[in-house]
């Protein structure tokens, strides 16, 4: 264990240490309320430029596996919990959290007070951090917390998006034969027994493609980057918007492109997805104060008037009275802020969300939309 | 949807009295259901029998039956009230079970009542073994497979079927006796054998053994627009084959990935829906393979349960309070999250601590049983803890335990010589009352985690804690006295108490303290808040640990802090938080910062609203001072919470802390033997002649010399621990080194022992200068068996006025020479119009409530607010109130839990709740109270009466009552011939010692309906064990005691005359 310091920007300091050896950190200070998931938190794209907390002190406790993942890596830029725990225990555990991150070159810090941290941070506001064990001066660390880049601005889902599309297949990534850049119907090797569905990939969770696969869909990956041109090449019966990280206002190629394909197939966005959606659709988005990060957000569906309980993991939101009520029908609000979770176009086949129905971490309650997803696909 | 309106009175059934299994969490619950639906507007009808809980106080619920809980007096409630509906699901086991009787009668039916929060079809697909089985089936989940067998050769075809190991489950048998495991073919031959044997229909079921699986629970809720939430999840650390009750279990679930977590959320989530339990809360257990993950459904509760109050207490989610409003149509998003008070009730709280619950055992209680767990539960309580590690909890959890230890060993209590290999591995392989602290040993002994994995099968993730508190333990010791500060604040924040690092290092307590103090090692307080800080939280609900930021909000206001009364066990029960309960209160009233410290999770105490601020915390010294630190309150209150803040009182008093009311010098002149002489020396009254030791040769000289029979007790302990009434020097000898090993330190009181006198109990109250008699109340038993145990009856019965006059002018007198400033007890007895002082407790008793009950006075919140300084005349309170209604108090007795135990009454408190029963006459009254208790008095067949000598005249009286109103007589041979003698006629039996056929076979086959059977002494011993077990067994009213006998007569003669009619406590005091 080496002592180190986690400084943030506002000056406020917490003495550490690391379980994952010497090495410095920084980004955004976010924390996350879910008990069970760390596998899942650590490698979700979303939280690419991210030192997540867990508000849970226990972590580690049942290790990492090979299936619990979200991407190809861990996408966090450091893992902040109470207390390590080094011996797992649990029957699909391969290996010990801190050994996955050393691997990752990941920075893993414990032994300090994370409920003071979550306190400051709900109070403060999500805020740039440092972590060292090397430079031991407090007010150093902070001055380097402040050199950092703020994540409002910032285009993290180009930098996260896959390089090259690849095809979704029995719960792996399978690359595209032949030459990647001419995307064309030639992609689609079940076109006929399952519905085409191209997903735009800002920051994509596997989980999201394993659901769309277990609901009957063939799915290819695309670049974020990717032209709506391309996309009407592939004729999808349908697209998917996926989550990411960061602010959607730098994105503003994809915010065109998603404009460009509105009314073409059908389209189902989530989280990031929505955010786009909602500029394509000449909405606004704004920073949340800390965000929600978690497995218990409640949710109501306006339609249907039952609550879900929903994973999230998001730092900006889209700004509910900025959107055209004639264009767009709101069909789902957070219980606890009111703040906008889900809509739709009411006339063109459009729907998304900004919370995580693939859940992982969390409960399964909004699994529900895929189906939906597939129904207006297949009404289209 | 906004509540119902098409109902306004509500019929709410309670548990009943405190059993091993059903405790005071049902209280918590029934309190909050209470209080809920009236705060909705809805008129409220409560039916409980148990007068020591604060749902039956009268202002709780608009009309409170105290009476029994069967179905034909619920019937006659519902006759009388008319309520819309009728709530089962917050009244244990009891109320569920109850409740499907009275529909069974019809009742519902005929006045139109509708059952809300479960109804009879979901409670019977969740109670039916079969029916629970196909509705498993239907969505896909697994129970253990079982089969039933009533001869050998299906229980081999049932084993054929299932595969070795299999459990055998005599079915009709208490406290699982008969059963075991099979591991092979031999096995099952044998075992299934004796199983069959122990039934009493001869039937056995075969299931599947989960043994050594995981165990886990969820709690979880449903409105009627199906939204469906978890409370909690609960990881046992005893894996499968231990009782939940009897688990220390966690929360939240500590070795489940988020991939199993939601499957098993998503089973729950699927069965509280196909069992149909519409609204409200239940309880789903999980048995989980350790190396393959294979779940299974162990069982399901479509009601509250104790696993719920734990739920609630360890996320402060209000699960009982938010099932009442679900039960009368709100849904989840309509219902405020109290505890933020910004966000609704329709979430899943997240937790940033971990909780830790451990049970209270009382095996030594009850020597003749073996200190084993299975699946029968055996703990009387349980204890609660918070730390932000799983460590820290654990050792908070054991030192809240009171059982002598301040944490995980190592705290000066460690056996000198360590256990033996072959005694630890004895004592992992079984599980018992002791294991955790056998899993140091075992470390201590260098036996390999693998090793004791295999032996336990407790999670290698909960073995690899214990390891880090043995390894924090060497720290420590390495370190010795020049610990460093930085090693300090980790042995705190690994949960050791100042005991404990004192005794490691070879200070004393106050060194440690100092030490903290000085280097600022100091504890923080947290907020219990439901959401991991993510919002505000409006509830002042804390726990201590050593971290950084302090988050207790300390007000400028006056403030008095209530000590609790830790885990109920037998002796210390639900009485006290009732009292305690009532000084919170009684504070409010006054304007005053209540601020409560508990560590039982079962209580109304430890609910989020019943004080202005909650302190979820061990009562030890260390953990209240630190608290009285942090909030300087202008006193502490100790005389409510029974034994355990009394014996904090001088310890806290030394440290400067203001003590509310008695003062400790008093109560230690009541305790203090020489110096309680001496006062009623003064005052002019008499006690028996007794006696001190500290040795055994100085207990035989004062028994010798006050002359047998004797009373030999160990001073400071409450519930009659380690007290028995001694008959020859030998039992003597042996009952006085157990006495000194209960007690060390305190010499070992002995008394002669009056035979035959009328004990009398007296709860009074007293301001400095006034004293007002709460209550005299007459037991039915003999004096010589505990108070706790005795039935009592309020007003006396049979005493003389002169009697009565001379017991409020000597409990006056007391009060007075001791400056009792609030509530006082006194325990006399009476033997030819001699008044003898047996006992003086200067605080609360267990019978508080009752008199509260009995008389309409609530003493508790009066003796509170005499503390704060008014006088009892402010009050309003210048006389004593004598009722015109006669109140029984029975006390319930947990031996169906302990097969071997012997059922005979004596001075050792073995008694786990009380009921009461309330009417105009005595024999009503009585006859209310027994019903109350369970048992099931006859009103015809045959009585059996075998009595000792002394007793045989008196026996005369009943059985002629008994042959008057047509009941026919059994007897021994002895009292055969006494009774013939005497003109009556009996049947004679044999004795089991005599041969059969005897007593015994006539119990099984029936013939008995009541059983009368008095004697001591060692030769009838063996017979009258038989005999009473067989009475548990069989469900046989039975008593071992002539007036009680003699008060049975009345009861049924009352039975036979009339209908018991019921009435609420809003009438009797009016």
């Amino acid at each position: 264990m080496k002592k180190a310091i986690l400084a943030l920007e506002d000056g406020r300091t917490f003495a550490c240490q690391s379980f994952t050896g010497p090495g410095e950190a920084s980004g955004e200070a976010v924390f996350n309320t879910s008990m069970t998931g760390y596998q899942e938190v650590l490698t979700d794209p979303s939280y690419r430029g991210q030192v997540v907390a867990m508000t849970y002190p226990l972590i580690g406790n049942y290790g990492v596996n090979p299936q619990d993942v979200e991407s190809d890596r861990v996408q966090v830029a450091a893992f902040v919990v109470k207390e390590y725990q080094p011996v797992p225990s649990n029957f699909r555990s391969k290996a010990s959290l801190g050994d996955y991150l050393i691997q990752n070159h990941v920075m893993g810090i414990d032994g300090l007070d994370t409920r003071a941290l979550t306190l400051h941070l709900r109070n403060a506001g999500a805020m740039r951090v440092f972590i060292s064990t090397e430079d031991t001066d407090p007010l150093s660390c902070v001055r380097k917390a402040r050199a950092i880049s703020s994540m409002t601005g910032q285009d993290l889902a180009t930098v996260v998006s896959t390089p090259t599309p690849y095809r979704w297949v029995q719960e792996t990534p399978v690359p595209l034969e032949g030459d990647f850049r001419r995307l064309s119907l030639a992609v689609w090797k079940q076109r006929g027994q399952r519905r085409s569905v191209v997903a735009f990939d800002y920051g994509i969770k596997y989980n999201i493609l394993r659901l769309l696969e277990a609901s009957g869909c063939e799915v290819v990956v695309v670049p974020a980057s990717t032209s709506a041109a391309d996309v009407r090449r592939m004729e999808p019966d349908g697209i998917f918007l996926s989550n990411g990280p960061g602010d959607p206002a730098p994105v503003a190629y994809a915010v065109q492109t998603i404009r460009e394909l509105l009314g073409y197939r059908p389209i189902f966005g989530i989280c990031l997805g929505i955010q786009l959606l909602g500029l394509a659709m000449g909405g606004v988005t704004y920073k949340l104060k800390f965000g929600h990060r978690g497995a218990n957000q409640p949710v109501k569906n306006l339609k249907t008037g039952r609550i879900e309980i929903t994973s999230q993991n998001h730092g900006f939101a889209v700004d509910i009275a900025t959107l055209n009520p004639d264009d767009v029908e709101i069909t789902h609000i957070n219980l606890n802020d009111q703040t906008l979770e889900g809509f739709r176009h009411r006339t063109l086949p459009v729907f998304a969300v900004q919370y995580h129905p693939e859940a992982s971490p969390g409960p399964h309650d909004a699994r529900y939309l895929f189906d939906e997803f597939n129904r207006l696909m297949a009404g289209h | 949807m906004p509540k119902r309106t098409d109902i306004h009175k509500i019929l709410i059934i309670g548990a009943g009295p405190i059993i091993i299994s059903q405790g005071c969490e049902f209280d918590y619950s029934g309190t909050q259901a209470c209080k809920a639906l009236k705060e909705e507007g809805y008129e409220v009808v409560l039916i409980n029998s148990n007068p020591a809980t604060i749902m039956t106080d009268p202002d709780m619920a608009d009309r409170t039956y105290i009476e029994p809980i069967t179905p034909e007096t619920i019937a006659r409630i519902i006759e009388r009230e008319r309520p819309c509906a009728v709530l089962p699901t917050l009244g244990g086991q009891t109320g569920l079970n109850t409740a499907i009787q009275v529909a069974e009668l019809g009742v519902l039916e005929k006045y139109g009542v509708e059952m809300i929060g479960a109804t009879i079809p979901s409670i019977r697909k969740a109670e039916d073994r079969d029916l629970f089985r196909h509705a498993m089936e239907k969505i896909g989940l697994r129970i253990p497979r079982s089969g039933i067998a009533t001869d050998m050769e299906q229980c081999r075809s049932v084993a054929a079927e299932i595969g070795f190991p299999i459990i055998i489950r005599p079915s009709f048998t208490l406290g699982g006796t008969g059963g075991g495991v099979a591991y092979n073919a031999e096995d099952l031959e044998v075992i299934a054998k004796a199983g069959l044997d122990a039934s009493m229909i001869s039937q056995i079921m075969l299931e599947e053994s989960v043994l050594g699986w995981k165990e886990y629970e969820l709690e979880v809720m449903r409105d009627h627009n199906d939204n469906v939430v978890i409370i909690c999840s609960i990881e046992n650390v005893d894996p499968m084959g231990v009782h939940t009750g009897d688990s220390i279990t966690v929360a939240p679930a500590q070795t489940l990935t988020d991939k199993e977590y939601q499957q098993m959320r998503n089973a729950a989530i699927a069965i509280i829906r196909e069992i149909g339990v519409d609204t409200g809360g239940s309880n789903v257990q999980f048995a989980v393979h350790p190396e393959t993950g294979e779940m299974i459904v162990v069982e399901m509760n479509p009601r509250v349960s104790r696993s719920s109050a734990l739920a609630s207490k360890a996320t402060g989610y209000p699960i009982a309070k938010i099932a009442a409003k679900l039960a009368v149509g709100y849904t989840l998003d309509e219902i405020p999250n109290d505890i933020t008070g910004e966000t609704m009730a329709s979430f899943e709280p997240t937790i940033d601590y971990c909780v830790v619950k451990i049970p209270r055992w009382t095996f030594e209680k009850f020597p003749e049983t073996r200190d084993y767990l299975t699946t029968a539960m055996k703990s009387v309580g349980e204890t609660m803890s918070i730390g932000r590690t799983f460590k820290e909890a654990l050792q908070k959890g054991l030192r809240s335990l009171e059982i002598g230890r301040h944490g995980l060993g190592a705290d000066g209590k460690d056996p000198l010589t360590p256990p033996s290999f072959s005694e630890i591995e004895q004592h992992l392989a079984t599980p018992n009352s002791s294991r955790i602290f056998y899993l140091r040993e075992a470390m201590l002994h260098g036996i390999s985690l693998p090793s004791i994995y295999e032996l336990t099968r407790i999670d290698p993730w909960f073995l690899d804690q214990i390891r880090q508190i043995v390894d924090m333990e060497t720290r420590i010791r390495d370190a010795g006295k020049n610990v460093s500060t930085s090693l300090l604040r980790q042995a705190k924040s690994t949960g050791f108490s100042d005991i404990q690092i004192a005794a490691i290092v070879g200070a004393t307590e106050q060194d440690i303290r100092n030490r903290r103090s000085e280097t600022d090692t100091l504890p923080v307080y947290k907020l219990v808040d439901t959401c991991a800080a993510e919002f505000k939280a409006a509830t002042p609900y804390y726990y201590s640990t050593y971290e950084t930021e302090n988050e207790a909000r300390v007000s400028n206001r006056k403030k008095v802090m209530i000590l609790g009364g830790g885990p109920n066990r037998i002796g210390q029960g639900i009485e006290f938080d009732y009292c305690c309960v009532h000084a919170s209160f009684a504070l409010r009233e006054e304007g005053i910062e209540s601020i409560m410290v508990n560590s039982n999770p079962e209580t109304v105490s430890t609910d989020y609203d019943t004080s202005d601020k909650l302190y979820f915390e061990p009562l030890t010294r260390e953990d209240v001072l630190n608290i009285v630190e942090t909030e300087k309150p202008l006193g502490v209150i100790v005389q409510f919470g029974g034994q355990t803040p009394l014996n904090l009182s001088t310890p806290l008093h030394r440290a400067g802390v203001s003590i509310l009311g008695t003062q400790p010098e008093s109560i230690d002149r009541a305790e203090d033997r020489k110096l309680f002489q001496a006062m009623l020396h003064k005052l002019g009254l008499v006690q028996p002649e007794n006696g001190t030791a500290t040795s055994v040769a100085e207990a035989v000289a004062v028994a010798e010399a006050i002359g047998y029979p004797v009373m030999v007790r160990p001073s400071y302990v409450l519930g009659g621990r380690a007290m028995k009434i001694v008959y020859d020097p030998e039992e003597l000898e042996n009952f006085t080194l157990l006495a000194i090993a209960a007690s060390p330190n305190h010499p070992v009181l002995i008394d002669k022992f009056l035979e035959d006198a009328i004990e009398v109990d007296v709860d009074a109250i007293s301001d400095g200068k006034v004293t007002i008699i709460g209550g005299i109340m007459e037991h039915i038993e003999e004096a010589g068996i505990h108070s706790g145990d005795s039935a009592c009856v309020l007003p006396p019965y049979s005493l003389k006025p002169e009697i009565l006059d001379e017991i409020a002018w000597a409990t006056k007198s007391m009060a007075a020479e001791l400056h009792v400033v609030g509530l006082m007890n006194v325990q006399y007895a009476v033997k030819s119009d001699q008044l003898y002082v047996l006992e003086v407790n200067p605080r609360a008793s267990r019978t508080i409530p009752f008199v509260s009950k009995a008389t309409g006075i609530p003493l508790a919140k009066l003796a509170t607010k005499i503390m704060l300084g008014k006088t009892l005349k402010e009050l309003g309170l210048t006389s004593e109130r004598i009722p015109h209604h006669i109140s029984v108090k029975e006390a319930v007795m947990p031996f169906n839990r302990f097969p071997d135990v012997d059922t005979l009454l004596g001075p050792e408190m073995k008694s786990t709740g009380e009921v009461m029963g309330i009417d105009e006459d005595m024999g009503s009254a009585y006859a209310k109270a027994q019903l109350g208790a369970g048992q099931n008095l006859p009103l015809e067949g045959t009585v059996f009466i075998s009595v000792k000598d002394r007793d045989k005249p008196g026996a005369l009286a009943i059985a002629r009552q008994l042959c008057d109103i047509g009941f026919s007589l059994m007897t021994t041979r002895g009292t055969g011939a006494f009774l013939e003698k005497n003109g009556i006629p009996s049947r004679m039996v044999n004795k089991v010692s005599v041969g059969r056929p005897h007593v015994v076979d006539a119990i099984m086959n029936r013939e008995i309906q009541l059983i009368i059977n008095t004697g001591f002494g060692n030769e009838t011993k063996r017979d009258g064990y038989h005999l009473r077990r067989a009475a548990i067994k069989y469900n046989i009213p039975y008593t071992t005691t002539l007036a009680g006998a003699i008060a049975l007569g009345k009861a049924i003669s009352a039975m036979k005359q009339k209908t018991l009619s019921v009435k609420p406590l809003q009438e009797y005091h009016g």
